[in-house]
């Protein structure tokens, strides 16, 4: 049963306001720091405790409702939705770093190789310059650089982020089938996972930048390759630490095999970070 | 259900307002959840921005009034026209049109509120967080961004301290869209009073509906270019520079995969409006209701394929001219759907004109004149003449003044009293309408001359064979900038209790077999429908 005047309206909205303050003290710091401010880096500190804060505060409010049973199904799918646009939003945003790997690979790159009209470009600025991949572009700009492989540490990472989508699903039939402990270890799989992929993109970025020349000065592809990976593993980030949020709330007993938005939220989204992946090891690495 | 329900529901038996009536004091705006609220701080603040904006394209007229350099050095006049369109876009329409949004879609579909209440709070904070980001940069050193609102590199990585903090203003306004757009797809798609079908719903729920999609998908697409632009200038990448293998000209393919959607975020609402207010006073059903349905969707979907119509003299090969081109004028196909719908809507209706009607009537007939213009640009060959010049600058004119701004005065007279439970001075809406309607062609359409000729657009100073009609040109514009005032005193004198008449809830003539919130008391109680309606108007079915 969902009739409209079972809704859920929720009144004097604080954590707003507050998500907002601390978005924007943390944005202004931050283009005060590249401008070289002083203040810009005290200004981001403060902006990120603000809004720490306000996401302990806001998820806080939202599970004790959760769990008080204020929410009836027609709320729940209001969340569904706005989680899956929110992702669609993602993937969106996603697409224009993938576009613009697509096009220089395709079409920039080539044109300054000469390719179609771009010959005069060739030959009045850059005449020895030859179109290959990986790039630095005709300047070479940031120097000599090795390209990231992609049968190391990548293909490590493939394997964890493969295998968390795996635990991640099997914690949720855990909770379907209301073995709480299978959930449980399932989350607990998978956060570990999460974050043992962030600890090798970060040993890989620093074999990039100690031993490789590779870095985000790197012409084109230091440009797009840290771009996407960076973008990823900030996402990756974000979902482990959600699923933690989860994690915790299953371990105080929340969630019941008919409830649990919140869970599916985090697994719509780990699953959402995972597919991006296989996107980046395919396009990034493999191609 | 659950007992919290239960004992919401018990309040309500009490005393309709018991303890979810409006917060005390000032506080009631800051931390409200209500759409009514909420869509009210979206249209204020709205309105507030269209007159900082309109200020500054005082500005811009007043030093184009002769030529040669009057007031203002030629990097501030740039700024004027950069932040002018930041302003208009960001801070005055696309909330203008969620204001409404807000207001009228839960009333629409029998909704009590927005699916996403405090979502909907933080989308309107994080706008005025946006604007006041950008706003700043007026202050800084080395000026506010002067490169053009399309902000193209490289000219805009010469931005002094003011680049970073318009792009992270531009990503906060692009959160701000997000959340609304969400919100709204999931009002319609879960809110809807039973009865109320998918083909029942008025179409300005349909037009926010596809808009919402558009910006959900375009927002994302903008903040990625913004964010490349951040890390060319600040972290060595080379996105847009040839020497490290990037391209500038990929910046303005993923600018204009947002911006043309976004132009049509600005339109579809306004089609939305003008489909709703001249049925009313045309005495007629919508002619063509499913028709303006899937043109609607059809101009949604060629949006996202003609991108590349704004960069035409850019230097594409020809297989891309010729494309962007034909699907270009693809978009007349289902622009000229709508154009007749609403033709045929008035043809033998009973009609009055009062001042909503006036407005929309201009719209039509303006509107089309803008439209056509951009069926000339469309024209590859064509537009080698016509681009960068006067001519663009009147085309998009042409389709936001007398059409988006115009349909959101027209929303403004047609829904005031419904909001306020006042009747607004309708002597002073039709000299409001008729001044507006005369100077804004005054304004604008000498701009297709100066075009023609030759004369580009982002200039301070001009060379002398201009001179006559930017004088005219800037005439008009001080008489249309002067008419808005009498808006604002119509809105603040309205709420003040306007012509002292009582409005009935129907307000119009016949107006509650065109939509639910003519049913409603005007002005509706603080919650609406917090039992769905049973009736459902089915006029245009």
């Amino acid at each position: 049963m969902s009739t409209n005047n079972a809704y859920y309206i929720p009144h004097k909205a604080t954590w707003p306001v507050m998500a907002t303050l601390g978005l924007t003290v943390t944005l202004a710091g931050f283009a005060n720091y590249l401008n070289g401010a002083s203040i810009g880096s005290t200004m981001m500190i403060a902006g990120l405790v603000i809004f720490i804060a306000m996401l302990a505060g806001w998820f806080t409010l939202q599970a004790t409702e959760s769990e008080s049973g204020m929410y009836s199904n027609q709320v729940g799918i209001s969340y569904r939705m706005g989680m899956m646009w929110f992702i669609f939003s993602e993937i969106m945003f996603f697409a224009v770093f993938f576009g613009t790997l697509w096009y220089t690979r395709n079409l920039s790159v080539p044109w300054l190789g000469g390719e179609g009209t771009g010959a005069a470009t060739k030959e009045l600025l850059w005449p020895t310059f030859e179109a290959v991949w990986p790039t630095n572009g005709p300047a070479a700009v940031g120097g000599h650089f090795e390209p990231m492989s992609a049968w190391g540490l990548p293909f490590l990472n493939t394997l964890i982020l493969l295998a968390s989508g795996v635990t991640c699903t099997w914690a949720h039939h855990g909770l379907l089938a209301n073995h709480r402990d299978q959930l449980i270890k399932g989350l607990a799989a998978t956060v570990g996972l999460g974050f043992l992929f962030v600890a090798f993109q970060a040993i890989e970025y620093h074999e990039a930048y100690t031993e490789m020349g590779l870095t985000l000065g790197s012409g084109i592809y230091g440009s797009t390759f840290f771009m996407l990976t960076g973008f990823h593993g900030f996402h990756v980030c974000v979902g482990a630490i959600f699923l933690s949020v989860i994690l915790f709330r299953s371990s105080k007993g929340h969630f019941k095999p008919e409830n649990h938005f919140a869970f599916e939220a985090a697994a719509w989204y780990w699953h959402f970070v995972d597919v991006v992946w296989l996107g980046l090891f395919i396009f990034v690495y493999l191609m | 259900m659950s007992a919290a329900v239960a004992e919401h529901d018990d309040h309500h038996d009490d005393h309709e307002h018991h303890d979810h009536g409006p917060e005390k004091g000032l506080l009631r705006w800051i931390i409200t959840t209500n759409h009514k609220d909420i869509g009210t701080l979206y249209l204020f603040f709205a309105l507030a921005m269209f007159f900082v904006g309109g200020t500054m394209a005082m500005v811009i007229r007043a030093e184009l009034f002769e030529p040669g350099l009057q007031f203002v050095q030629p990097q501030f006049f740039n700024s004027m026209t950069t932040m002018h369109a930041l302003v208009m876009v960001f801070g005055a329409v696309m909330p203008g049109f969620v204001g409404l949004a807000n207001w009228m879609v839960p009333m629409m579909i029998g909704a009590p509120d927005m699916a996403l209440p405090r979502m909907n709070n933080m989308s309107f904070w994080m706008l005025v967080a946006g604007i006041l980001l950008l706003s700043t940069t007026l202050f800084m050193e080395g000026g506010a961004p002067a490169g053009g609102w399309t902000l193209y590199p490289p000219l805009v990585l010469q931005t002094g301290k003011a680049l970073p903090f318009a792009i992270f203003s531009v990503h906060l306004l692009g959160i701000s869209s997000i959340m609304g757009a969400i919100n709204i797809i999931a009002t319609i798609f879960n809110m809807r009073a039973p009865g109320m079908t998918l083909m029942k719903m008025p179409l300005f729920v349909w037009t926010w509906l596809i808009t919402a999609f558009l910006l959900i998908a375009v927002m994302p697409v903008f903040a990625g270019a913004v964010t490349m632009l951040l890390t060319d200038k600040f972290f060595d990448t080379s996105f847009f520079d040839a020497a490290g293998g990037g391209d500038p000209v990929l910046y303005q393919h993923i600018f204009w995969f947002f911006g043309h959607p976004e132009v049509y975020i600005m339109i579809l609402p306004t089609f939305g409006v003008a489909s709703t207010i001249i049925p009313v006073f045309a005495r007629k059903p919508l002619f063509g209701y499913s028709s303006m349905v899937y043109a609607t969707a059809s101009i949604a979907f060629l949006s996202f394929i003609v991108w590349a119509h704004h960069m035409f003299t850019v230097g594409m090969p020809i297989a891309g001219e010729l494309y962007f081109m034909y699907a270009t004028m693809l978009i007349a196909i289902p622009t000229g759907v709508k154009v007749f719908n609403w033709t045929a809507t008035m043809w033998k209706g009973a009609m009055t004109f009062e001042t909503p009607m006036l407005f929309s009537i201009a719209f039509v007939v303006l509107f089309t004149i803008g439209g056509f213009t951009g069926l000339m640009m469309s024209i590859a060959p064509s537009d080698f003449q016509y681009h960068d010049t006067y001519f663009i600058v009147a085309h998009f004119h042409y389709v936001l003044v007398p059409s988006s701004i115009f349909i959101l005065m027209a929303a403004g007279y047609y829904w005031l009293p419904k909001w306020t439970g006042h009747m607004y001075n309708e002597k002073i809406g039709q000299l409001h309408f008729w001044l507006s309607t005369i100077s804004v062609n005054i304004l604008f359409f000498p701009q297709h001359f100066l075009g023609l000729a030759g004369m580009p657009r982002r200039i301070p100073d001009y060379a002398v064979q201009f001179a006559d009609w930017n004088m005219i040109s800037s005439i008009g514009g001080f008489i249309f900038g002067a008419s808005q005032l009498l808006f604002l005193y119509i809105v603040i004198d309205t709420i003040k209790g306007g012509t002292g008449e009582k409005v009935t809830n129907e307000v119009w003539e016949d107006a509650h077999k065109h939509g639910l919130e003519w049913t409603l008391p005007s002005p509706p109680p603080y919650h609406t429908f917090t039992t769905p309606p049973t009736v459902i108007p089915t006029e245009h079915v």
